[in-house]
């Protein structure tokens, strides 16, 4: 029922400016609005994906990518950002490793599941609280530009940068 | 057997290769043999040693990655183990010393202590086909040596005492750290291109 809502289109939109953008390799949590996303880059003979048991360990990937000069992003939901904020914190932050994390933003305006919203309600301000500069992604015209704009603000700043997937565009 | 003894008999081995260590008594046993370029000191975000040296692994095929982690370390990210089943990279060693003891934060027993569970086990069971004990520091050495040369994801489990270093002090700021060891794998990536 809800795979039905997640949008096709929009989703090769973002998953060609991830390719457009040089990203070579991606780890990832599956994620209801990442479906389409994931099938495409599984699909994809040139990307390396990697997908991960809990997102705290796509930090850690993310972190051997940048040290082997691999072009990487993230692909999770907000809760598992929220379930790996201190790598966040303490691999990325701590270090100067660069991420470029694509977050699906759940639990937000029109969000029909309860489970989703505590984690929807607080995920700015934590972005916020942990300085991590953060744009929202909803126009599929422009969302290819936002993908290499964050990528290149993450390499240039040595830092986490987010950019949230929202409903206007991941859902039809 | 102490890990400081175990990491003296590696030590020489290791100069090819990219080292990920965690934090503590590891990082600091593993420095004073002798700060190197191709050495990582991941100085906190326990668990996530493995998880970067798969990171690595995936996108180096042609270098050895050598993660040295710890009990407690591997016990707060055991879907690592998993994961790296999964994903079978070739070209890393896992090598895990279990103390049985969260020993950087005071000494207390970690879930290893009783050998009650057992983190070679748990490895296998995840899918690991490569996994090896070692008691005492020749059968360590060997497990390592058959590891570098095997083309195949391995895990050595390590029993050690918890007894670590007697002073705690690195001259290296952690992005230097960070900054050193991704030069150290560009220019040793130039270096192979031009061959």
């Amino acid at each position: 029922m809800t795979l039905l809502s997640v949008s096709y289109e929009n989703s090769k939109v973002v998953f060609e400016g991830i390719k457009a953008a040089g990203i070579r390799s991606v780890s990832a949590l599956p994620e209801t609005w990442l479906i389409h996303l994931l099938q495409r880059a599984e699909d994809d003979m040139d990307l390396e994906l990697i997908e991960v048991a809990k997102e705290e360990e796509a930090i850690g990937i993310a972190a051997g990518a940048y040290f082997a000069g691999e072009p990487h992003l993230l692909l999770m939901q907000n809760h598992g950002f929220l379930a790996a904020i201190n790598a966040v914190v303490s691999l990325a932050q701590l270090y100067g490793i660069p991420l470029c994390m694509l977050i699906a933003f759940r639990g937000h305006w029109g969000e029909p599941y309860p489970w989703h919203t505590r984690g929807g309600i607080i995920t700015e301000e934590v972005l916020r609280a942990l300085g991590i500069p953060f744009e929202y992604a909803k126009d599929p015209d422009k969302v290819a530009k936002q993908i290499r704009e964050a990528y290149t603000f993450s390499q240039s700043s040595l830092s986490p940068v987010a950019l949230l997937l929202t409903r206007d565009l991941m859902e039809d | 057997m102490e890990r400081a003894r175990c990491l003296e008999v590696i030590y020489p081995e290791l100069t090819d290769k990219l080292v990920v260590t965690i934090m503590g008594a590891c990082a600091q046993e593993l420095y004073n043999l002798g700060d190197r370029d191709n050495f990582f000191y991941l100085q906190h975000a326990m668990g996530l040693a493995s998880s970067i040296g798969l990171g690595l692994a995936k996108h180096l095929p042609d270098e050895k990655i050598v993660v040295l982690d710890g009990d407690g370390s591997v016990l707060m990210n055991l879907g690592t183990l998993t994961t790296l089943a999964r994903y079978q990279p070739g070209n890393l060693v896992h090598i895990i010393f279990d103390n049985g003891s969260l020993l950087s934060t005071g000494g207390f027993a970690s879930h290893t202590t009783s050998g009650v569970t057992d983190l070679a086990a748990i490895a296998k069971g995840a899918g690991v086909e490569h996994v090896a004990t070692a008691v005492n520091p020749l059968q360590f050495g060997e497990a390592v040596i058959e590891a570098f040369e095997r083309d195949a994801l391995s895990v050595i489990v390590a029993k050690v005492q918890a007894v670590g270093p007697d002073k705690f002090g690195m001259d290296l700021a952690l992005p230097e750290n960070a900054f050193r060891f991704r030069r150290y794998i560009r220019e040793k990536k130039n270096k192979s291109l031009e061959k």
